[in-house]
């Protein structure tokens, strides 16, 4: 088709409108996702490293709490030895080590032990990215749980976790998501997460998330070396043991992290050396949410988008009749 | 209780109150029952009820009746003989023969439907039990007869309890335990030898609670079967770091290490002798203890079946005491063959995508020219 006057302006203003569109329809209605805030009775653990003896019982109890089969890494297989979270592993105790590794707490020469399970975000990725209502979030506790009847495997939720969390049962027939939900059943009957219960020294304690922020903030204000009260299981459990006070990393990790999580944690190792990475204040929810409800709000854009298709098609259409019109007259 | 018990006791028993009162504390702590079972059972035992018992013999080795009669914690053989009323036992009667036999009888008849019969030894079950005779009867009908009025049937030692030694593969004479010819109750008390406070206190519940411990599933009292040797094992802890003894003498073997790669059955074999270990003599006084792996005597289907150095299975799987890191790589990479193989199914998709392009509109070519005439 040669370029005439009339094809030119028709073509300019086709492409005018959808980029019209494209640009101008979401800057007029843009649609801000706020972040989410804390459920008012938000429930948490708080996961002190420096208390941590690395004894893994808390491995062994949830083990026992959600009847998972033990996993080996070793030849011999004699022992339970997850190397990370996995289908079957929904808690994990890690270590840290650097130089000598004598040092506890410490990051040069020292080593430190990390619980690794799902944090309970605040604003959980792996809830928005759902296509269907499998990973829901408690408006109540805040506690991120998964309904395998809804789940259609997509495994979105996988990719979308910047801490790796929910794990993909890839061996079963049937597979499910599996990942922390601080013991669902073991709450229902007015029980303690397993890994709260059993710990020896208190470096994971249950409750609400309230009260275990004002523990980790007592913790910052404390003097290393000060004796002081450490309490185990829960804050009102009366189950508490005296130690000098450590030195802590000005930060504890999930107080801010993607818009705040519910299980938060205290080292006195950087976090970042943990496997906890550095991680924006802001939700990735919020700003996706933000992008996508932008774009969708109303459908106009959609539909702008589509009637721009629809002339360009009509449009073309219309000419090869032309064409052939002018073939036909040419024969 | 009173001071004339106290005093009866003394004269029954030749023991001081003192001794006394320990005794039934060592007893109540052996069950696990709670502190005020010590009164229950030291009026139980101060009651001149005291039930008969029939012990028999069948194919053994007497290793169990010897590992009662050395449990000193107190003078245990006097208890025994004056606790319960010893109506028949071949190893301790003074009497022999028909006159033995008669005892036997005796006693059955005058205490009937409430004697504890103790059956110690397998019995050869093969062309109808001729293999094993006492008084011209055979193993299983002595059995049979004494087992039919019994309150109480105790099978004492691995043998009796599912045919333990004598019962080992070829099994020439038949050999099976007590349950497999009496299908009633039957308390187990598995061990080579069984340990004889684990006899004892069942006997001591049996007389103060009138009834028998609770048993599990292979008969066994919970209170003495019911944790594996693994988890209360002194090595324990070597175990979990992965310390193994490699062979009898070597110098991890000598350090105390664990003892699981030479066919330990601690982690497969449920019974307490980490616990009360034997003899009375102090820490260390158990096979594991004294550097031999455990051979799960206790276990059926696993003391003299499973060979003594082959490597137990492990019952509840367990961390080690070492971590993963903080990041670890997972899988193995890829291995040749794998490489090959995909690399082969790319290479047969992209050869037969060519093949199918340069194919493509070819069978209509032909009717190109028709459609140009046209």
């Amino acid at each position: 088709m040669p370029l005439t006057r009339r094809n030119f302006i028709m073509r300019s203003a086709s492409s005018g409108a959808a980029a019209l569109c494209a640009v101008t329809a979401p800057s007029a209605s843009a649609e801000v996702r706020e972040e989410k805030t804390m459920p008012p009775k938000a429930l948490g653990l708080l996961f002190d490293a420096t208390l941590c003896i690395g004894c893994k019982s808390c491995v062994t109890a949830c083990r026992e709490a959600n009847h998972t089969h033990p996993e080996f890494s070793t030849e011999d297989h004699l022992w339970d030895t997850p190397l990370d979270l996995s289908a079957d592993t929904l808690t994990v105790i890690k270590a840290y080590s650097q130089g000598e590794g004598v040092n506890k707490d410490q990051e040069e020469n020292g080593y430190e032990f990390i619980k690794k399970s799902c944090l309970h975000c605040v604003d959980p990725s792996c809830v928005s990215v759902c296509p269907v209502t499998a990973m829901t979030k408690d408006p109540d506790t805040g506690v991120v749980s998964y309904n395998p009847n809804n789940c259609i495997g997509c495994r979105y939720c996988v990719a979308a976790c910047p801490f790796g969390v929910p794990r993909f049962e890839y061996k079963e027939a049937v597979p499910r998501l599996r990942k922390c939900e601080l013991c669902k059943e073991r709450r229902a009957v007015g029980e303690i997460p397993a890994c709260a219960e059993v710990c020896p020294t208190g470096a994971t304690l249950f409750g609400t998330v309230k009260e275990l922020s004002a523990e980790a903030a007592r913790r910052h204000q404390l003097t290393p070396g000060e004796r002081t009260v450490f309490p185990r299981k829960t804050l009102e459990a009366n189950d508490v043991h005296e130690k000098p006070a450590p030195h802590y990393v000005k930060e504890t990790y999930g107080s801010t992290q993607v818009g705040g999580t519910q299980v938060q944690l205290l080292s006195g190792v950087p976090f970042d050396k943990l496997g906890y990475p550095d991680l924006p204040e802001k939700s990735f929810v919020s700003t996706s949410e933000s992008i996508q409800h932008t774009i969708y709000k109303g459908m106009i854009a959609p539909a702008v988008l589509f009637g721009c298709f629809l002339l360009r098609t009509r449009r073309s259409a219309k000419h090869d009749e032309n064409d052939d019109d002018d073939q036909q007259g040419g024969k | 209780m009173s001071d004339d018990g106290f005093a009866s006791i003394e004269a029954r028993l030749g023991l001081s109150r003192r001794t006394f009162l320990q005794f039934c504390a060592g007893m109540a702590a052996t069950m696990g029952l709670p502190k005020s079972a010590e009164a229950a059972i030291a009026n139980a035992i101060m009651a001149k009820r005291r039930p008969p018992v029939i012990w028999l013999h069948f194919a053994e080795c007497t290793g169990c009746t010897e590992s009662l009669l050395v449990s000193e914690h107190p003078t245990i053989d006097k208890l025994i003989l004056e606790i319960i009323s010893l109506d028949y036992h071949e190893t301790l009667f003074a009497g022999a023969g028909h006159q033995a036999d008669a005892a036997r009888k005796a006693s059955m008849e005058a205490n009937k439907g409430k004697y504890v019969l103790v059956v110690e030894g397998a019995i050869p079950a093969k062309d109808n039990g001729i293999y094993c005779k006492v008084g011209g009867k055979t193993a299983v009908e002595i059995l049979h007869e004494c087992a039919k009025d019994a309150a109480a049937v105790i099978a004492l030692g691995s043998c009796a309890s599912w045919g333990g030694m004598p019962a080992t593969g070829p099994n020439p004479t038949g050999c099976v335990g007590v349950s497999d010819l009496w299908h009633q109750l039957v308390v187990n008390i598995p061990g080579c030898p069984p340990n004889p406070y684990n006899f004892l206190s069942t006997v001591v519940h049996y007389i103060t609670y009138g009834n028998l411990p609770a048993l599990d599933k292979e008969g066994r009292p919970k209170f003495a079967y019911s944790r594996l040797v693994h988890e209360n094992c002194e090595r324990r802890p070597h175990f979990d770091a992965g310390r193994f003894a490699q062979e009898f003498g070597d110098s991890g073997h000598r350090s105390g290490w664990c003892l699981y790669k030479l066919g330990c059955k601690g982690p497969e074999t449920y019974a307490n002798c980490p616990s009360i270990l034997f003899g009375d003599a102090g820490s260390g006084s158990w096979p594991v203890g004294t550097g031999h792996p455990c051979i799960g005597c206790t276990q059926k289907g696993i003391g003299f079946e499973k060979p003594i150095h082959a490597l137990a299975n492990i019952q509840f799987v367990t961390p080690p005491a070492s971590y993963p890191r903080i990041v670890e790589q997972q899988g193995n990479g890829v291995t040749i063959a794998s490489a090959a193989v995909v690399a082969g199914v790319a290479g047969l998709a992209i050869g037969a995508s060519a093949a199918m392009a340069s194919n493509l509109g070819k069978g209509s070519k032909p009717e190109d020219p028709a459609d140009g005439e046209e």
